[in-house]
């Protein structure tokens, strides 16, 4: 128990150290000061037709972020639809259905990496190395454009424009994620993760059994699976297999991975609005918010099961753990990678208790503002600051402002809107799965677990997530195309809004701060934010968490299996 | 939207260039030169060449002579894998894991009975070895101080000394006992 506890302090304490020079970097680099690679970058932005100083209308910078995603959705569409003819397909595997296929490219495009199939024995290398890796790459650049045009727009006074999409993606990319990958890929082969063009080891075991072993090029997909809140792992059981997470070392590097840059975001955004006062204070409500989250997965897990044999000596929840990583490992990864819209596991989600898996499925309900997605965990966090500064404007009845700008009808009005987001991507559309039939016949476990896992899985899919009770037969026609759907709502649902925002602040003037100005880097804002956030969360879904994991925790306790 | 059809069509075939096949093929050749066992998958080889399997990767020992691994919801099949996938009030869970707790009748770690995540877990915890060497000792006619020996020398980590659970790697844990007394 103390180690556990000095395990996550440790992480914490690495975390926030290395995220905060990150921060400072990526404020330069969205201000388009780093330039050791304009080598690269020129030509580029020559080839494309692209000029980087020239700003962009939010709608125009709206729509340059809609086209290039269009465009990898149709080039990974085709690559995974047609991989059986392409080359880099040594095991022969035939290329995707329609709908998987669909499912799969709107699911890395929109950096949810949802996985409906197994990595290893359904993509061919081609598929998993231009197709996936390069949408692991640019869907988590193009989340990351939209923090820094956010974070422009309300750090400019007066301006029609918000910065340029293609620059800031094609920096992000170059400049951030890509050194980044180079070295995480190469620590962890360090820790054993295979990388290789070779598909499989022929085994014959110290029993005399064959064993056919899968491998390939892992580590390349996995630091960047991490890296860009991607979590697509290269085999199906993603980072709980000893070749995607091997260590405990590998495994504490992975973590650091998914939450370095979402919690940089926090102080870049400090940064890039002129006080860093403001960034910390977002910091602070994710990290508070983290913590609970954290405290009550772990504590979950620790419990021992009541309607376990009485001869099994209790040491936590394993079923669906590795001994490598033990309870406190896997409940911190789950926390980590639910807080972020990462969504690779290290432990299989769909054994957890049920308050444990349900915390883990709150965080992604919560909108994944509790650091989030690379840029979009930033973003998200700002709508809610918008209806926070709202309702401590009708408290006090002065018009809300943030950062010096006013919060008027039309920022209300679209922050409003985006809380509609989750519901209709979790509760209607996991509503409609059940009254289709759909719902009952995919889940694997009985009672109220079942209904967990459907709504985990929209959840999942909505909240761009990606983690899954896995036990729910998701590759059916049914699922791919509306967890596809309720990916597309939970990506742009999200990123149009808050760009139209951030183009209407960037015109508007900012005003002094003076005496009758609500600060917002103090306790008591950071208080009111976080009760904003679990108010909005627990109204809308605290009556279907009552008929999943709550009602099967009073089942378990009540000694009745399903 | 047609001023930003070239730009988007030219940045998607670049990063697919750069990121898809430049970025890992450029991983693969760094990382078969610098750390080139781990690069191909651990493997571990035979005095005769032959592949016994890899380090990492856990396989299946049914035969009494030999410390089991955690049962595995792909019966150690590596070439895909999978966790049970079963949630704590599940019947099949609980059957399954009364019929492995009845033999243990004097107590039984938990890992020795749940599945693993990944079906391919290499590790069993310490007390899961502990709990096996009545089984062992009587069919290699080994005594058990030796045994305990055995699994002390065996055991490994945390990492770093605070990071993750100590363990013991079931594949070289039976090695060791064949080298021990075949």
């Amino acid at each position: 128990m103390a180690t556990d506890l000095i395990q996550f302090a440790l992480y914490g304490a690495v975390l926030v150290a290395l995220a905060m020079p990150l921060g400072a970097y990526m404020a330069r680099v969205f201000a388009g000061e780093a330039g050791f690679l304009r080598f690269i970058e020129r030509p580029i932005f020559a080839l494309a037709g692209i000029k980087p100083e020239q700003g962009q209308h939010w709608s125009a910078y709206a729509l340059a972020l809609v086209a290039f995603n269009a465009a990898g959705f149709v080039l990974l569409f085709l690559i995974l639809k047609f991989q059986d003819l392409l080359p880099g397909n040594p095991l022969g595997l035939p290329g995707l259905s329609g709908q998987l296929a669909f499912n799969t490219a709107i699911s890395f495009v929109t950096n949810t990496n949802w996985q409906s199939y197994g990595g290893e024995t359904t993509m061919s290398y081609l598929s998993q190395m231009a197709g996936l890796t390069t949408q692991n790459f640019v869907s988590a650049s193009t989340g990351m454009a939209v923090a820094a045009a956010v974070a422009r727009g309300l750090a400019s006074r007066q301006l029609k424009t918000i910065g340029n999409f293609w620059a800031d993606m094609v920096r992000a990319t170059l400049y951030v994620l890509i050194p980044l990958s180079v070295v995480l890929a190469l620590l962890l082969v360090w820790q054993g993760l295979p990388q290789t063009l070779d598909t499989s080891l022929a085994a014959t075991t110290l029993e005399g059994g064959q064993q056919t072993i899968a491998i390939g090029p892992v580590a390349s997909q996995l630091a960047i699976k991490q890296l860009g809140t991607n979590g697509g792992g290269f085999f199906n059981v993603n980072s709980a297999h000893p070749f995607e997470n091997p260590t405990a070392i590998a495994n504490f590097l992975e973590m650091l991975a998914i939450l370095v840059i979402p919690v940089a975001f926090c102080f870049t955004f400090g940064r890039m609005v002129g006080d860093k006062k403001q960034g910390r204070a977002l910091f602070a409500a994710m990290g508070i918010m983290f913590v609970i989250g954290l405290g009550a997965i772990y504590a979950s897990e620790l419990q021992s099961n009541p309607l376990y044999p009485a001869n099994v000596v209790s040491t936590g929840n394993m079923e669906g753990k590795e001994i490598r990583f033990g309870v406190a490992n896997s409940a911190l990864w789950a926390e980590v990678t639910t807080a972020a819209s990462n969504g690779s596991v290290n432990s299989m989600h769909d054994s957890f208790s049920p308050l444990g898996g349900m915390v883990a499925m709150l965080n992604m309900q919560l909108g994944e503002v509790v650091f989030g997605g690379a840029g979009v965990g930033l973003t998200g966090m700002l709508l809610l600051v918008i209806v926070t500064v709202f309702l401590a404007g009708l408290m006090v009845g002065r018009t809300p402002e943030y950062l010096g700008k006013k919060i008027e009808a039309r920022e209300v009005k679209l922050a409003a809107l985006t809380l509609l987001v989750m519901p209709i991507g979790v509760l209607a559309f996991a509503a409609l799965s059940i009254v289709a039939g759909t719902g009952q016949s995919a889940v694997l476990n009985q009672g109220p677990h079942g209904l967990t896992e459907l709504l985990y899985a929209y959840s999942s899919a909505t909240g761009n997530n990606g983690s899954a009770f896995a036990g729910l037969t998701v590759n059916v026609d049914w699922h791919n195309t509306f967890l596809g759907l309720a990916m597309l709502v939970g990506r742009f649902g999200y990123i149009i809004p808050i760009l139209a925002i951030a183009g209407s602040l960037a015109q508007k003037k900012t005003a002094p701060a003076s005496s009758g100005t609500f600060p917002t880097h103090g306790p008591v804002f950071v208080t009111l934010l976080c009760a904003t956030i679990i108010i909005v969360g627990a109204l809308t879904f605290l009556p279907v968490l009552a008929l999943g994991p709550i009602a099967e925790q009073v089942s378990i306790a009540a000694g009745q299996s399903f | 939207m047609f001023t930003h059809l070239r730009p988007a069509i030219a940045l998607t075939l670049f990063f697919a260039a750069l990121t898809g096949i430049a970025y890992p093929l450029a991983i693969t050749g760094a990382a078969q030169a610098m750390f080139p066992h781990q690069a191909s998958g651990s493997p571990v080889v035979r005095a005769d060449g032959t592949l016994l399997g890899s380090a990492l990767i856990g396989q299946l020992f049914e035969r009494d002579s030999y410390f089991h691994g955690r049962p595995s919801a792909v019966n150690y099949d590596a070439a895909t894998s999978s966790g049970t996938n079963l949630g704590p009030s599940s019947k099949a869970l609980l059957d399954s894991l009364a019929e492995r707790a009845a033999a243990y009748p004097d107590g039984v770690p938990a890992d020795l009975v749940t599945a693993s995540g990944s079906g391919l877990d290499p590790d069993i915890s310490p007390a899961g070895a502990l709990a096996q060497m009545p089984r062992i000792a009587a069919s290699r006619g080994l005594d058990e101080a030796a045994l305990r020996q055995l699994i002390a020398a065996n055991v490994r980590g945390p990492d770093l000394g605070i990071l993750g659970q100590p363990r013991v790697n079931v594949l070289a844990l039976n090695l060791a006992l064949d080298a021990l007394k075949p």
